[in-house]
């Protein structure tokens, strides 16, 4: 089937996502559609599926105009989409996850399971994925819960299937597996529309790609472009894809952990007997797929998860027992995870977030009450140092953008004298330039002697920054390596293989991203 | 990629599967065992209290069975002595398998209960030359039972579909003053179990209006109703129904239906085939809940709305219409239960007549775990302790009754705070859908 969106326009008040979008994905195309965080991708996949409206301008199926009023509608018309976020229900099993909304029923709307079972057998059987039918979601892992969001689209007879960053949570060997299942609906004639702000991903797997940058096409491109276009296509100016670092001059250790383990509410082993020590002046990457216990790492380092045994020594300095607030005045710059809900304060002014964990210290106050002045001062001067770019410090910081909100964070951890820097996920959601900066200030403060310990699901982040990377697998660290470690060892190790058999097996059978980095690596201007 | 230069250190770990891990780091739990033996050492505390050479007798016939069970007269001290050893071991049995992480199954805990309220009654009753009346527990239990059990189907009904309900108390109320007025009108008891739905339907319209429609905070709603609901009957209690109470609140009963062999079934039939239409409508709504929310397409659909409601969206369900929809039929439910107040039990209506029953309600359907069949048990648990209370009362025991009365509370509480394991509410309930 033919998808065509002619002009396409979506208006949130004011603020425009979509302006005037010109696309068209030919029946058994693999068409990628690149862009940055907030460039609009989302927004106009959701307008495709009928979840939005556009304000102006018309899609076409089969160049005949369509008009959703639900995902429903589209649904119908055959277009299945897999979201960033899957839309599967963790208690339900996957039979049941796929039936839902489009049940076989007997009787009085009786769910006829039998018919259901056999439906989900038949797609799976027909492309060779292996799910156990009965499973439920939340046991499943990522890449297999992906598996089942195709399987549900296919089961609705999708020509036309939009995948919203089917790669962010997968390993580069699950990402393969993906490719593989791509190409094979490619095949079977459906088409395929693939949002992502990964160029490697683009070059490996479309056929055509649009370019989109705050809400509008730039341009088309195909996959022969080399990554350094494409980049500056997507941004809008020359980007380095690289930050330049010199090589780590580590010095004595510095923190430790031993045999950390942590487990859940419920009793589960979140963290399991996980070891690491870091030296001044080293970035150690911690790698994994989300939900593998880099979380409750970060988290029981700072102290808001409690240890069930193990110790982590700073300096020497046992930090067993001690609250959060002694922690940090021991010396820890933590950046946590989710901006928005555990980094700031969205109400509050950029001053008041500045301040958020030395209100009550020096200078910032005289005991008894608060010093503004000083802490006015302050953030404008931190705040200038890290580039925020903002109205005046007495703005809440909900005003400001993603990537502004998180230098406002990183200038709150790092304008302190911190012996350890801890940050997760610091890029998440950001556009290529904070991340750029977010990176130079790692690196900054990694060469003023502090051991940074970075949480990332990016391999690319990862790679990018790491002196050496632990590679988590459920709870456990599977290895420590080397910072320049081949993408496609470290994404064996990602799904829990060992080193020295990842290294083995990578070099047996290559990726298509790990392909992609070589010709990337050749392409780069010596 | 270059090779690397530097050896790093290199900790190859065993990947080994995280549960097994699991089953030797999981803290063991002592809080079960512990309670166990707390009442196990009550039990033993009623055997010694229990007179030496007293008798206990039980009674659990009405003479009209197939089979007549004979009154059972037990030594009072012996047997509880006995009694209470057993629940020691029982006790020790499970501080043992809880020391060496082994479960124990479901038969534990209802061979525990069973003992510890068997030695209870024995000591309550020893000596006292009245018998304990069995059928009279029985069916005090299910009578006081009835209107729980309604009220926990509503709520989990709406709670599935995401919409918390604090307003079944309302809810029960209002059932209860419709039936009460249009079977007093109409002076038929069929008419008021008919009205009845509609009242529980109009609270839970006003509900899902305001959470649906303007996202309200679900539970400030849910009181708001129960408040409007007490003050409404109470104004018109006093005004209209008391100036003219033969025209609107006389008694109707529905009358009793005797289901011929069901009935004569020993201790059961009495119990629970010599009840009214509504009751046995009870047991149809209970047993065809339980199938539906699991088998059928409306069940899978509700519990998808209620769990992640925009994945319900995207397959094309309508999430606002499912909530609206299922939250009057749930108040239709709690507003059948209610009609138990008045015409179930040939009552006139009264003033706050549902006296907190709708929060127990509320307690029963956590206790089970948002299922059916779990409030049902969790329903009759309650209603058993209160007709044990009164029960007791009637027959004079050593133990002030107002103590027993207030053992359904004490469950609540345990109850609601999590007691019974980790309770698992549908994840979107409470939160409005907002696209």
């Amino acid at each position: 089937m033919k998808l065509e969106l002619q002009g396409v326009t979506k208006r949130f008040g004011t603020f425009t996502a979509n302006d005037r979008i010109d696309l068209s994905v030919e029946p058994g195309e693999i068409h990628a559609l690149l862009g940055e965080n907030g460039a609009g991708k989302s927004t106009l996949m959701n307008t495709i599926y009928g979840l939005y409206s556009p304000d102006e301008g018309q899609i076409l199926l089969d160049d005949q105009p369509v008009d959703f009023t639900g995902p429903g509608d589209a649904v119908r018309a055959g277009i299945g989409m897999v979201h960033q976020h899957f839309m599967l229900i963790p208690v339900f099993s996957v039979t049941e996850s796929v039936m839902l909304g489009y049940e076989p029923t007997k009787g009085p709307g009786m769910i006829d399971f039998a018919e259901a079972r056999q439906r989900v057998r038949d797609i799976s059987a027909q492309f060779g994925f292996d799910v156990d039918l009965d499973a439920k979601i939340e046991d499943l892992p990522v890449g297999a819960q992906q598996r089942v969001e195709i399987i549900k689209a296919l089961s609705r007879n999708a020509k036309i299937l939009i995948l919203d960053e089917p790669t962010a949570v997968l390993t580069p060997q699950e990402t393969d597996e993906l490719i593989a299942i791509m190409r094979q609906l490619k095949e079977a004639g459906t088409s395929i529309l693939f949002i992502t702000h990964k160029l490697r991903e683009v070059r490996a797997i479309a056929d055509k790609i649009t370019v989109i940058r705050r809400g509008a096409v730039v341009g088309e491109a195909t996959p022969e472009s080399t990554e350094t276009e494409l980049a500056s296509l997507m941004v809008g100016r020359e980007v380095s894809l690289t930050t330049e670092k010199e090589p780590a001059t580590p010095e004595d250790t510095s923190f430790e952990v031993e045999d950390l383990t942590v487990l859940s509410p419920t009793g589960k082993v979140m963290l399991d007997e996980v070891s690491l020590s870091m030296r001044r002046g080293e970035i150690l990457c911690v790698a994994g797929v989300d939900g593998n216990g880099q979380t409750e790492l970060t988290e029981a380092i700072l102290g808001v998860q409690e240890a069930a045994s193990g110790s982590i020594r700073l300096d020497g300095q046992d930090l067993k027992g001690l609250s959060v607030k002694q922690r940090i005045n021991a010396g820890i710059g933590f950046v946590p995870e989710d901006r928005s809900t555990d980094g700031v304060i969205a109400g509050f002014s950029i001053t008041e977030n500045f301040v958020l964990d030395q209100y009550d210290q020096r200078p910032y106050s005289n005991g008894v009450a608060m010093r503004h002045d000083v802490m006015r001062a302050d953030a404008q001067e931190q705040t200038a140092r890290f580039d925020v770019r903002m109205g005046t410090v007495d703005d809440p910081i909900s005003t400001l953008s993603g990537g502004n909100q998180q230098k406002v964070v990183l200038a709150r951890e790092m304008s302190r004298n911190i012996r350890l820097f801890v940050a997760s996920q610091p890029t998440r959601g950001l556009d290529v330039g904070s991340i750029e900066f977010v990176h130079r200030s790692i690196i900054e403060e990694r060469d003023k002697g502090t051991p940074c310990l970075i949480v990332s699901t990016e391999l690319d982040e990862v790679i990018n920054l790491a002196d050496r990377i632990a590679v988590m697998y459920r709870g456990r660290i599977v290895g420590i390596v080397d910072g320049d470690t081949d993408r496609d060892v470290l994404g064996l190790m990602l799904a829990g293989v060992p080193a020295d058999e990842a290294k083995i097996q990578a070099a047996q059978h290559q990726t298509a991203l790990g392909e992609a980095d070589e010709i990337a690596d050749e392409e780069a201007p010596a | 990629m270059s090779e690397q230069s530097t050896a790093p250190e290199t900790t190859a770990v065993q990947a080994e599967p995280l549960e097994q891990a699991e089953t030797q780091l999981q803290p063991i739990k002592w809080k079960f065992p512990i309670t166990y033996l707390v009442l196990a050492l009550m039990g033993l505390g009623f055997a010694l209290l229990t007179p030496a050479g007293a008798e206990t007798e039980f009674r659990s016939s009405t003479g009209n069975e197939f089979i007549s069970i004979p009154a059972v007269i037990v030594p009072s001290q012996a047997s509880t002595l006995m009694l209470s050893i057993a629940l020691l071991l029982l006790a020790g049995l499970s501080l043992f398998c809880a020391g060496r992480r082994i479960r124990l199954g479901i038969w534990h805990p209802l061979l525990f209960g069973l003992l510890f309220v068997l030695t209870f009654l024995i000591y309550a009753g020893a000596g006292r030359g009245a018998v304990i009346p069995m059928i009279t527990l029985l069916s005090g239990t299910l009578m006081l039972s009835v209107p729980l059990i309604f009220g926990a189907m509503c709520g989990l009904v709406g709670e599935r579909s995401g919409i918390i309900n604090i307003a079944i108390e309302g809810q029960l109320l209002a059932g209860a003053f419709l039936a009460a007025v249009a079977a007093s009108f109409f002076t038929s008891a069929y008419v008021g179990l008919l009205a009845a739905p509609f009242a529980g339907a109009a609270v839970g319209g006003l509900l899902v209006w305001f959470a649906v429609k303007y996202h309200v905070n679900q539970i400030i709603v849910g009181v708001v109703l129960n408040v409007l609901v007490i003050g409404l009957t109470s104004f018109l209690y006093s005004t209209v129904l008391s100036e003219n109470p033969e025209v609107w609140n006389a008694r109707q009963q529905l009358p009793r239906i005797e289901i011929p062999v069901l009935s004569q079934i020993p201790i059961i039939g009495p119990v629970m085939f010599n009840q009214t239409i509504l009751v046995y409508l009870m047991y149809v709504i209970v047993i065809a809940l339980q199938i539906l929310l699991f088998r059928s397409r409306w069940g899978l659909r509700i519990r998808a709305v209620g769990e992640h409601p925009k994945a319900a969206d995207t397959v094309g369900i309508n999430v606002p219409r499912t909530r609206v929809i299922n939250t009057i039929l749930a108040g239709s439910i709690a507003g059948l239960g209610g009609a138990y107040f008045t015409v179930g039990q040939g009552l006139a209506f009264g003033q706050e007549m549902s006296a907190g029953q709708g929060f127990i309600a509320l307690a029963a359907m956590i206790l089970g775990r948002w299922n059916p069949k779990g409030a049902l048990f969790a329903a009759l648990l309650f209603g058993f302790s209160t007709s044990v209370g009164q029960t007791l009362s009637t027959i004079g025991t050593p133990v002030p009754s107002e103590i027993l009365l207030m053992l359904p509370y004490v469950i609540t509480i345990f109850a609601v705070a999590g007691f019974v394991g980790r309770v698992r509410p549908p994840a979107a309930e409470g939160v409005p859908y907002v696209k």
